[in-house]
């Protein structure tokens, strides 16, 4: 029987391979809400509102193919992009739970997003700046791309928050059942800390107070409370997840899965 | 049959200037600035490209259209490598290739914004419509039928029209 340390692999092969383990948090990211995002296709509310969301989940499919394509080089054992997106399992997958959350109503699909694209231009602003080159040149890109995203997804917060009441009710509760999901965003461990050493370093506190500032400017002008801190939940960055995600990856894998090597 | 031959890297440049972004006809890959830089040696030929957004769907049929061109015109070995730094931006679009897009009913870009992180209440100035020079116009969509494009509306003549969103 293989144990679930064997598949998830132990605290020191993280470390061992810190650079790909780093690489998969941002690809996964990326990956799980781009895929979460492509379920609006042709179920937007909206002409515009599908065509935008279907943009922006290309963006995050993009970025994470080129993100995973530095994984695979960095793991050295010759998987690639396409490898590791279809032929990993729910454990082996980094990242944070608030992205594979079923998307719920359009509000709680904004709301999400907001909260990720607050976070993801902060980071990329920060990693653009990074001695590791090939990440640099991708964090600089994704940054003009995430720039549009959290553009949309705060116009959005202000339309719904500041709206009607039942828009600025769902948008509320969207934000409270969201909240407990972003301290995962800031956390930093062994692996983080082994990969600074290797010229990719982001500082989580002081990202933490940038994004806050951020979320609650925008909030404010919503006329929406910024949620409470309580217990946040943890687990994704070493392949703990929720429910959702294996069914998630089963929708986007069979394929590959059931024809591997095909091409079209 | 095509006879190989070996192309200078100037006709390599000629050849891929006439590779047309499929989602925008009337530019090329070289005026999009796609195409970063050619080397030419020993008759292979390594092209080095850049994708305008991370998940362009159009990018890996340009490069097929790429690769396409230069063999129907001799080359025998073509690569081609994709970089991502420095970043694309509109800017590298000339003037010629600007004129083409408004010439086709797409509103050029702007300048590209520089630095700094994100206006979040934004008062963007309005794009001047493509078809009647008006700039009574209004944001519909940051996004359109592409990654590269959003949506307006002339008010003046009252046409939608997409603008080539700067980056």
């Amino acid at each position: 029987m293989t144990t679930r340390t064997e598949v998830a692999g132990t605290r020191e092969a993280r470390v061992a391979n810190a650079a790909f383990e780093h690489l998969l948090r941002l690809a996964d990211d990326r990956l799980v809400l781009g895929h979460r995002l492509s379920e609006w296709c042709a179920h937007g509310p909206i002409l515009e509102e599908d065509i935008a969301l279907s943009n922006i989940a290309l963006d995050l499919v993009g970025q994470s193919s080129a993100l995973l394509a530095l994984a695979g080089e960095a793991e050295g054992r010759e998987r690639d992009a396409d490898a590791l997106a279809y032929f990993r399992d729910e454990i082996a997958f980094r990242n944070v739970q608030l992205v594979e959350l079923p998307r719920g109503d359009f509000g709680f699909t904004i709301a999400r997003q907001f909260l990720f694209d607050a976070y993801s231009v902060l980071l990329w602003d920060a990693l653009q700046h990074a001695r590791h080159k090939p990440l640099a040149g991708i964090a600089a890109k994704a940054l003009k791309e995430d720039k549009y995203h959290l553009r949309h997804s705060s116009d959005w917060m202000l339309k719904l928050g500041d709206g009607t009441a039942e828009s600025h009710a769902r948008a509320q509760r969207s934000l409270d059942e969201l909240w407990r999901y972003t301290g995962e965003l800031f956390e930093s461990d062994a692996v983080d800390a082994a990969v600074a050493r290797q010229g990719i370093r982001v500082d989580h506190e002081a990202l933490r107070a940038q994004w806050r500032e951020m979320v609650a400017d925008v909030l404010h002008r919503a006329t929406l409370a910024v949620p409470a801190d309580g217990p946040m939940a943890t687990g994704g960055r070493t392949g703990c997840h929720t429910e959702f995600l294996g069914h998630l990856l089963a929708e986007m894998q069979i394929v590959a899965r059931s024809h591997p090597g095909a091409s079209w | 049959m095509v006879t190989r031959t070996e192309l200078s890297r100037e006709e390599v440049l000629r050849i891929l200037d006439s590779v047309k972004d499929p989602e925008v006809p009337v530019v090329s890959v070289v005026e999009l600035g796609i195409v970063r830089d050619v080397h030419v040696h020993d008759g292979a030929v390594r092209i080095t490209v850049t994708p305008t957004y991370s998940g362009c769907p159009a990018m890996r049929e340009l490069e097929h259209d790429m690769r396409a061109a230069l063999e129907a015109r001799g080359a025998s070995e073509v690569a081609i490598e994709t970089v991502y730094a420095p970043a694309w931006t509109t800017d590298w679009i000339g003037a010629e290739a600007r004129e083409k897009l408004r010439r086709f009913g797409i509103a050029p870009p702007g300048r590209a914004e520089q630095g700094g992180l994100i206006a979040l209440v934004r008062r963007r100035a309005s794009v001047q419509c493509p078809y009647c020079g008006s700039r009574n116009t209004v944001l519909r969509s940051e996004f359109g039928s592409t990654a590269c494009k959003a949506i307006h509306y002339c008010n003046a003549c009252e046409q939608p029209f997409d603008e080539f969103k700067a980056i």
